[in-house]
């Protein structure tokens, strides 16, 4: 297989691979992807790998992320069995299910589905192929790839990844699921590329999970644009459980229309190292955005979350609310920018990050950041960091809950301000009773997948074909 | 009566600079540039001891193997060293022994400012150490502080004098090597203020200093020295105003404070610098690094300031609050208009059990400048205990001017506790309706709500300095928004 030796990942080692596979990777590009990969190539050749000198980098180094070898893969496997890797058992959740395996698009039937209401869902490597004038349109045009060196490396390598496009006045009857797996005997590298495009007035829900079902280390540099045209709203869920060895470096890159409507919630429960690029850019007046994140870290994981939300146009509206609970060696990060740019009147944004720090280990680097270039802005942040509050378990304790409990219970509440503003009832269910097992400990990885986890009711039955794999 | 609100930005915009004049003193420079012949011209010319020279050079060595800083939200012209006089100095200076003999057109010069040393020594009770270009020309009030055991003189007097503590104590809180401005401060500093309270000392008095920046292209390079030993107080004061120049004046200061077990020290600063025209010109360029130790239990520290000159101001004063159950403080009022920028804050690092500090800072901005607010509150992990609460807010008057605000916060232990709130808007509607319904013209109402704004803050300010920072406020404010 090509370039599957098990390496150190460098700068060097990514140029010279680009140079050596360009017309493989290139595959299935139109002419205009091509010349996109030639100058991010040259624009990550000179940014190079983020250190922590670089102010957006400070507290998140990968130099432990980098130190482990990997094995770049430029081909997917082939053969496998979907229905065996994913599979979702939350009840009563009916979703339409994409299925990702280590980066690549994976489907029992037929890698592009067309519905009968116009929607298309499937591989973007097909898309490309099939819909080359509708993908141009949109990939590549909202991600940073002059200013960040992971996404200009994600744009000259990715080769496939996930394509959604919902037409103009189409509502989705169900949520999308998109269940990117990474199961693999050997470390991987892995880059893919999803594109989500909503038409005018459109609607779509859609849930987006990475999980690991091995201890087997993995790094995973994923880029994803998502276009919202006018009126469109997207509730967007993105659900993170990885094992302790993956790094994963999730960039989103929301470009919303007038009057457009995003709900993204981030759900953080395990992973090694989590960087999520939240960049949201205001393309017309009356855009509403809110951001909410959880993120429970223990052992020695860290998150990192980057929220920058550009308001470029006047009357629209962005909240963001993070709240994380920090146990043990872990380590959090939370850097919100709001831009407010000169024109941008009457923009309301709030920014929230609130940590409860559990071990005298455990440490958090906040910075909400706000950047105003007029007066006719209500802007706000707050961010705490601190501890249980004693009242509160002084109260509890008095009425004869057990200390134990009691701060269960005062961490689950913490925990349910952001996991109640999930909209899917089932979804937020199983949210619900995941973190509560997160907070007693008991989800580990190797449960599996977010939506395979266990029930008392329902034993989960995980069996992978190995000999497939 | 509807009135423009552009209008009124304009006419504020318009209003002189009311310091802004040069007094005609005769002035000895050292040669323009700086090399290592400037270091020790200026150290030969202050007559002082080896160890300063070598301090000195040491500073500068460094300072040429260093970046000029660019992290800061600020847009500075690039700024020529060599095409600087380094070191001025009132030619007269002989030690005088009562007001008389200072030059009349110095003292001429402290009366339009509004701060004759005459009335200040006989009706405020305030000792002055005021500084004209760099030297200090007479220092009052010496002899009922030197019956406390109190030094207060010029750091020059202190070198001669005093140059077991300034051995001690100078660079052990801002060492030559901490940034480019401090290094380049370290080298060639010309004179400021030092200032030693002896162990279970009450100041009885406020001890202030006004700086004043007089000859054209001299960059001001002021070194303060503050000591509080055991158990000591003291309450300081600086002020700030500047005659108006065309070409940008250098101004990088570096304040020390030592605060030994149970000393408190408050130190409060009002600036109010030439901040240039309203089309951007001129104006100084102020380059400050101001710090304080709590190095013993129970100390505290706290700064006030009131920033409403400059062209750009840069200046972070911080805490390092090593001594447990030491208390950190920082209030601030920051007011740009014009084309001035501000990227202004404070440090609060926490390495002592049970430190606090409490961080209240409030920007306005108007005209065409930028406001920063640039801070960090560190909890290290044996600060256990620890409390921060900090509140930043900003206004803005009119659409073309812009606030941030970049708050770092770093926890690293779980019984800390820190919040952090900030706002950014505009002047109420309400507010300004309901004034004006009650008979007051747009612009005291405007007065009136910004300095309701900065209460939290000017209430920390001493007396003598809160009607200034007042009337300051409304000066560089009369009726900005509408």
């Amino acid at each position: 297989m090509q370039g599957a030796l098990k390496q150190n990942i460098t700068k060097e080692l990514m140029t010279g691979l680009y140079a050596d596979h360009r017309a493989a990777i290139a595959a299935n590009d139109y002419p205009a992807l091509t010349a996109r990969r030639e100058n991010a190539i040259h624009r990550f050749e000179e940014l190079g790998f983020p250190t922590t000198k670089l102010e957006a980098w400070k507290n998140t180094d990968l130099r432990e992320s980098f130190a482990k070898e990997y094995a770049v893969v430029l081909k997917p496997k082939q053969d496998v069995d979907v229905q065996k890797v994913f599979r979702c058992n939350i009840p009563h959740l009916d979703t339409a299910i994409m299925g990702q395996l280590n980066g690549w698009y994976v489907s029992k039937d037929v890698p592009l589905m067309e519905l009968g209401n116009g929607i298309i869902m499937g591989s973007l490597a097909e898309a490309m192929k099939k819909y080359p004038a509708l993908i141009g349109v949109h990939l590549g045009r909202y991600a940073d790839t002059n200013g960040d060196a992971f996404t200009a490396l994600n744009t000259a390598f990715s080769q496939d990844g996930v394509f959604i496009y919902v037409p103009d006045n189409v509502k989705s009857p169900k949520p999308v699921q998109i269940i990117n797996v990474i199961h693999n005997d050997e470390n991987l590298f892995l880059q893919s590329r999803n594109l989500i495009v909503l038409g005018k007035n459109s609607r779509l829900s859609l849930v987006h999970c990475d999980d690991s079902y091995n201890h087997q280390p993995s790094f995973s540099n994923v880029v994803t644009e998502i276009h919202l045209g006018e009126h469109a709203s997207l509730d967007h869920y993105k659900l993170q459980s990885l094992n302790n060895e993956s790094t994963l470096i999730s960039s989103v890159y929301f470009r919303m229309e007038a009057s457009a409507k995003l709900e993204s919630h981030y759900i953080s429960l395990n992973g090694g190292l989590l960087r999520n690029n939240i960049r949201i850019r205001f393309n017309g007046p009356h855009g509403d955005a809110k951001i909410y994140g959880i993120y429970l870290m223990d052992r020695k994981q860290h998150i990192d979350n980057q929220v920058f939300v550009d308001h470029a146009y006047p009357d629209c509206t962005s909240g963001e609310l993070f709240k994380g609970i920090l146990d043990e060696h872990s380590s959090g990060v939370f850097n919100g920018h709001v831009l407010v740019e000169r024109n941008a009147v009457r923009t309301n944004a709030y920014q929230s990050n609130k940590n409860i720090l559990l071990t005298e280990t455990a440490k958090v680097n906040s910075k909400p950041f706000l950047e105003i270039y007029n007066d006719d802005v209500k802007c706000s942040h707050g961010s705490t960091t601190g501890q249980l509050d004693q009242d509160a378990m002084y109260y509890l304790r008095q009425r004869g809950i057990g200390e134990d409990s009691a701060r269960m219970l005062l961490m689950y509440a913490y925990a349910d301000e952001v996991i109640s503003k999930i909209a899917i009832d089932p979804l937020r269910y199983r949210i619900e009773d995941m973190v509560k097992k997160r907070l007693q400990g008991e989800l580990q990885i190797c449960e599996a997948c977010v939506l395979h986890c266990n029930t008392p009711e329902q034993p989960v039955e995980f069996v992978i074909d190995m000999t497939k794999i | 009566m509807e009135s423009d609100p552009n209008k009124i930005i304009g006419e504020v915009t318009q209003s002189d600079y009311k310091y802004g004049f040069v007094t005609d003193i005769e002035t000895e420079y050292a040669p323009k540039g700086l090399n290592e012949d400037t270091v020790r011209f200026i150290s030969k010319t202050k007559n002082e001891p080896a160890f300063m020279l070598e301090f000195r050079l040491k500073a500068y060595r460094h300072w040429l193997t260093m970046k000029l800083p660019t992290w800061a939200h600020l847009d500075i012209p690039p700024i020529d060293f060599q095409d600087i006089y380094f070191y001025a100095a009132p030619k007269k200076k002989k030690q005088y022994e009562s007001l008389d003999q200072v030059d009349p057109e110095l003292l001429a010069t402290f009366e339009k400012l509004g701060i004759s040393l005459e009335e200040q020594k006989k009706l405020a009770g305030v000792a002055v150490d005021a500084v004209i270009d760099s030297i200090s020309v007479k220092t009052t009030f010496s002899e009922t502080l030197a019956k406390y055991g109190i030094i207060f003189c010029s750091m020059s007097e202190a070198i001669q004098h005093h140059p077991e503590l300034v051995k001690q104590y100078l660079g052990s809180v801002v060492p030559y090597t901490d940034n480019y401005y401090a290094s380049l401060n370290s080298a060639v500093f010309s004179d400021g203020s030092f200032c030693y309270i002896p162990k279970g000392v009450r100041c009885p008095v406020e001890l202030s200093t006004y700086f004043r920046i007089n000859a054209a292209n001299t960059g001001q390079f002021e070194r303060t020295l503050i000591v509080a030993d055991e158990g000591a107080y003291v309450s300081y004061m600086e002020g700030c105003t500047a005659p108006r120049r065309d070409e940008n004046q250098l101004h990088a200061a570096v304040v020390e404070i030592v605060a030994m077990k149970d000393a408190s020290v408050k130190y409060s600063t009002v600036q109010n610098w030439y901040p240039g025209d309203k089309n951007g010109t001129g104006g100084i360029y102020n380059f400050v690094t101001k710090r304080g130790i709590c190095k013993g239990s129970n100390s505290k520290i706290s700064w006030t300031q009131v920033e409403t000159g400059s062209a750009i101001t840069w200046k972070y004063p911080s805490c390092i609050l090593l001594g447990d159950n030491s208390v950190g403080e920082f209030y601030s009022v920051a007011v740009t208009n014009h084309h001035q920028q501000a990227d202004t804050g404070t440090k609060m690092m926490h390495l002592g059990k049970n430190t606090k500090s409490t961080i209240i800072s409030k920007g306005i901005s108007a005209g065409k400048s930028n406001n920063s607010y640039r801070g960090l509150v560190r909890i290290t992990k044996n600060a256990s205990n620890s409390r921060n609460y900090s509140q930043c807010d900003s206004l803005l008057l009119g659409s073309t001017c812009g606030a941030h605000t970049w708050p770092y916060i770093q926890v690293e232990n779980k019984s800390s506790i820190v919040e952090h709130e900030a706002t950014t808007s505009k002047i109420s509607e309400d507010q300004l309706f309901y004034c004006q319904q009650r008979g007051m013209d747009a612009e005291s109402a405007i007065g009136l709500i910004v300095n309701g704004y900065a209460k939290e803050v000017l209430k920390q300010l001493p007396m003598e300095f809160a009607v200034e920072a007042q009337k300051l406020l409304s000066i560089s404010l009369e009726g900005s928004v509408g």
